[in-house]
């Protein structure tokens, strides 16, 4: 048995270009590993530190180099080039596209402009948040979705009755991040879209060396950023178009794991890490309303009936248990801490996944999901679910904290979130 | 003009306008006199050629406080800084030594060159970390005075000495070899290769007047080790836009917090009522007046200039003269055309992103200092060399690169007198350039434009005395409760209502902004304004 796997295995990394085929059934061809995206070539070309991971069953780089720092940086200072294909992303086009997506998000989608991208999530019949994402209305019935999670057969079952066609693009489309203050530039550079006048959250259909991609102004940055969709035959040569424009501005290919730290400092939550998806838990406690989530923005309630729409009024009036905010550790304690182990903090200078208790006088209140220590506002931060009645900016709460071993706990204090937001990720 | 402050600070360096935000964070109202048209003091970024933009000074920022980053808010108000993680040493064969933050990485370059020495290494940087660690609050509060012996000293004294509580004696000798030996002589206790020994002893010298093998070298090493403090949160780096970008964003918190800042206002005097401060004059006869008189100048500037020796007590006027100052660096900064090269690197390395050092062996380094020893700039000086651009596309045009050379050793007194350097400067220009060209062939090629500067042009355009970028030297004997002289180490001057903020206090020079909070807060607690 083993034998054959490891020959499938092989014949898979051959037919690495299933993609290329369109045939999305190879995807779940039998073998241990991962798949490579289409960009795959390119980018273990530059993953020297070999360290991989997967995401969404895709190899998807961790870092590149020594470590994560410089491409942490790129984000911040040059320009980052992520390979985002593991997300899962659809077409919706018909006569009801615009009624189908306001019917299953919290959000309507009948007055989007054409060119417009909006951020949404949806939810389950009782408002439990099931996944977040991207729409982008490519024309008047043409959408495109991006998700964390599959969502085609979810898509089909609300269709029902509606006059749309579902198409599940996620292996024929090859997906780039390219974000930072350069990003821009680069962009300009090997394109022939008018970038000037792509404002945050529009998107615009373009050449780039030949290839057409479609351009968003979005990103999980938090800075000034774009991501491209392109068809999966044509992703090395958008990748190398990039490449060899951005050398002059920096471009890093960046991993998951600086991606995390930026995402963090941005304030962007992420689904299986600050809340996880309603239909994949057990217990309603694990599940979280968009109000919980900090997704309080994008719910309109009072329109057309909508997947959770009930249970969300409801909340609306009652007000949510729990609260998503930022959170920030009180440096000096933390060294103080240390310093009573003769130690210098010793923090490590990535994310941090894991969940933290929050207690006032000794009672815990809330938990801490994902945390990092900023490099760039040497800050650090969290973000954090907290009842609803501490989540007031300024409270003062106890955060747990192990140094050397024991759990003792430092002053964090609840802070505006986003903690990083320069001005430039607006501007023209 | 009548208008009245609670402080006047002078001078818009780092510290000054660090000092104000300080002061105006605690509801003081303040004003900041700066004599150039721009702020910043040597923590400058200059477009001197169209498109480039230097860190025309200071090209690192170090010790930068972290706790001044976030009281002042500072990361909302532009500063960013990248880190420098590794360190690049070419040798003449064609060879280099690569070092950065990967343990892996490091032994195995080092062991190129001894495998002892690449075992060592790791050892060495957390024996040095430690000692670091001990010294840390020393530079994050004012210093106690010796002399003294009031209850609030006595107290900080054992405040500071519970640090070195139960330490032991290797510990201890340790310690007392690292205040006295040279950098050198300490290095190689612990290696034995050269190529090893050679770049790292120069963090010994930068900025004094002293050989890697004149005694007492060795203390200065310890600064770089404060900086791996805090280690994962890398205190070593760059400013984007520059190190200007520091100064500005201090200067936008300062602004933020109601802080006034006039440019092109020259102070020539203070003013005086019997032995108190009132006010400053400028060259231009305006006068200010304010509750207490900030200087964040150099201490021979501050005491000899904007007070007078005649109205200093002639003792203090002694110790003040005799506070090194012996400018002994220059600074080259280059825009480039293209990347340079070295054998066997490749342009994605991160080589070219560290700092980059000549100092191939230790007789190099010796017989630059030789030359600077009799009134000559260094036929074969040790440089510094950073290439911001790689990390910070921002400060040239696209695929164009800033390259910025410190450069020692650059004597301010020449053989023939400190205006020489008028007739030296490009023939010091000439001997760095001709230097790097051996270790990075076709340089030469590749510059667009080169501006040299010499310690003449630090003192005459940035008002540093001698061209000292510490504002005085930051050997053994000018640290602590001697700087700027025994006695007067706690920001507070013989001249009542006057205060010095500058590098020239305690805890020294670098952007740290240490100097410029500390005494903030001792005028604060102090109750002087």
């Amino acid at each position: 048995m083993e034998g054959i796997s490891i020959q499938r295995a092989a014949r898979s990394a051959d037919l690495n270009h299933f993609a290329l085929a369109g045939d999305a059934r190879k995807r779940y061809i039998l073998t241990p590993m991962p798949i490579r995206s289409p960009f795959h070539d390119r980018v273990a070309r530059y993953c020297t530190s070999f360290a991989w991971k997967d995401w969404a069953g895709y190899y998807a780089a961790s870092h590149f180099g020594e470590t994560h720092l410089p491409e942490y940086w790129a984000f911040r200072e040059s320009c980052a080039i992520t390979d985002i294909t593991p997300l899962f992303k659809y077409e919706v086009k018909g006569k009801d596209a615009a009624r189908l997506l306001s019917r299953m998000t919290v959000r309507g989608f009948e007055k989007l402009p054409v060119g417009r991208v909006a951020y949404t999530c949806w939810c389950d019949a009782n408002g439990k948040v099931i996944d977040d994402g991207t729409v982008s209305r490519l024309g008047e019935a043409h959408f495109f979705i991006t998700a964390a999670e599959p969502t085609l057969s979810w898509m089909s079952r609300l269709s029902r009755g509606f006059e749309v066609e579902l198409l599940d693009v996620s292996e024929r489309t090859g997906a780039l991040s390219l974000q930072g203050p350069t990003s821009r530039d680069v962009l300009k550079q090997c394109t022939d879209a008018n970038l000037d006048a792509l404002k945050f959250f529009q998107t615009t259909s373009a050449k780039l060396d030949g290839a057409g991609v479609q351009i968003s102004r979005t990103g999980y940055s938090g800075d000034l950023g774009y991501e491209l969709w392109c068809n999966a035959e044509d992703a090395l040569k958008v990748w190398d178009a990039l490449m060899t424009v951005g050398r002059d501005y920096g471009i890093e290919p960046a991993g998951i794991e600086a991606l995390d730290m930026v995402r963090i400092e941005a304030g962007f939550i992420m689904l299986g890490v600050d809340y996880y998806s309603a239909p994949h838990v057990t217990i309603d406690a694990r599940r979280s309303s968009p109000y919980e989530i900090g997704l309080d923005h994008c719910v309109k309630l009072d329109r057309d009936s909508f997947m959770g729409q009930e249970a969300l009024r409801a909340e609306a009036a009652r007000g949510a248990e729990w609260k998503l905010v930022g959170v920030e550790a009180d440096w000096l304690e933390l060294e103080r801490l240390y310093e009573s182990y003769s130690l210098p903090p010793g923090l490590a200078p990535a994310a941090c996944r894991d969940s933290v208790p929050l207690y006032l006088d000794g009672k815990f209140v809330g938990q801490v999901t994902s945390t990092v220590w900023s490099p760039l506002l040497k800050r650090y931060i969290c973000l954090a679910s907290v009842k609803a009645q501490y989540a007031a900016l300024g409270t003062k709460l106890k955060l747990e904290h192990t140094a050397l071993y024991e759990r003792k706990t430092v002053t964090a204090t609840v802070v505006e979130r986003p903690f990083f937001e320069p001005e430039r990720k607006r501007t023209p | 003009m009548a208008t009245t402050y609670d402080a006047i600070v002078v001078g818009a360096g780092h510290n000054g306008l660090t000092c104000a935000a300080y002061l105006a964070k605690a509801g003081r109202k303040v004003l900041v006199l700066e004599s150039r048209d721009s702020i910043g003091g040597a923590t400058a970024s200059e477009e001197i050629y169209p498109g480039f933009t230097f860190s025309t000074c200071s090209y690192v920022v170090s010790l930068l406080r972290p706790q001044i980053i976030r009281d002042l808010e500072l990361s909302k108000h532009g500063l960013e800084i990248m880190p420098l993680d590794w360190t690049f040493s070419p040798f003449e064969d064609g060879t280099s030594l690569l070092r950065g933050p990967d343990a892996e990485m490091n032994r195995r370059n080092i062991a190129r060159f001894s495998r002892k020495d690449a075992e060592r290494y790791p050892l060495f940087g957390q024996a040095m970390s430690e000692l670091g660690r001990m010294m840390k609050p020393i530079i994050e509060s004012p210093i106690p005075e010796p002399s003294k012996l009031t209850p609030s000293t006595i107290f900080e004294a054992l405040r500071l000495g519970k640090q070195f509580k139960g330490v032991g004696e290797e510990w201890l000798a340790a310690n007392l070899k690292m205040m006295t030996m040279s950098a050198v002589d300490f290095l190689s206790e612990w290696f034995e290769s050269e190529r090893l020994i050679g770049p790292m002893s120069v963090s010994g010298i930068i900025g004094t007047f002293l050989g890697i093998r004149s005694p007492g070298t060795a203390y200065v090493l310890l600064h770089h080790y404060m900086g791996e403090i805090d280690g994962a949160f890398r205190a070593w780096g760059l400013q984007k836009g520059g190190t200007g970008g520091v100064a500005m964003a201090i200067a936008r918190s300062a602004e933020s917090l109601g802080v006034e800042i006039k440019t092109g206002c020259r102070v020539d005097k203070v003013l005086m009522t019997g032995s108190e401060a009132r006010g400053v004059v400028l060259v231009n006869g305006d006068e200010y007046h304010a509750k207490a008189i900030v200087s964040g100048a150099d201490p021979h500037r501050t005491f000899l200039g904007l007070i007078g020796e005649d109205r200093l007590d002639e003792d203090f006027v002694k110790q003040i003269k005799r506070f090194k100052m012996r400018g002994s660096s220059g600074k080259v900064n280059l825009a480039l055309d293209s990347l340079p090269e070295f054998p066997g690197l490749d342009q994605e390395s991160p080589a070219l992103r560290a700092d980059i050092t000549i100092a191939p062996n230790i007789d190099f380094l010796e017989r630059a200092y030789d030359d600077a020893k009799y009134g000559r700039f260094s036929r074969e000086p040790f440089m510094d060399c950073v290439i911001p651009s790689l990390t910070d596309p921002s400060v040239a045009p696209p695929g164009k690169h800033v390259m910025s050379i410190f450069v020692q050793y650059a004597p301010y007194n020449l053989k023939e007198g400190p205006a020489d350097w008028e007739n030296q400067r490009e023939a010091f220009g000439d001997a760095v350039i001709n230097t790097l060209e051996r270790f990075s062939p076709g340089i030469k090629d590749r510059i667009l434009h080169r501006h040299v500067l010499t310690p003449w042009d630090l003192e005459k355009t940035y008002g540093l005395t001698e061209g000292n970028i510490f504002h005085g030297e930051l050997s053994l004997e000018q640290l602590a409760f001697m700087r700027p002289a025994a006695g007067w180490a706690r920001y507070k001057t013989p001249i009542e209502k006057f205060w010095l903020c500058g590098s020239g206090a305690h805890p020294g020079g670098g952007i740290m902004a240490a100097p410029g909070q500390l005494c903030a807060n001792t005028m604060l607690k102090a109750r002087a304004v």
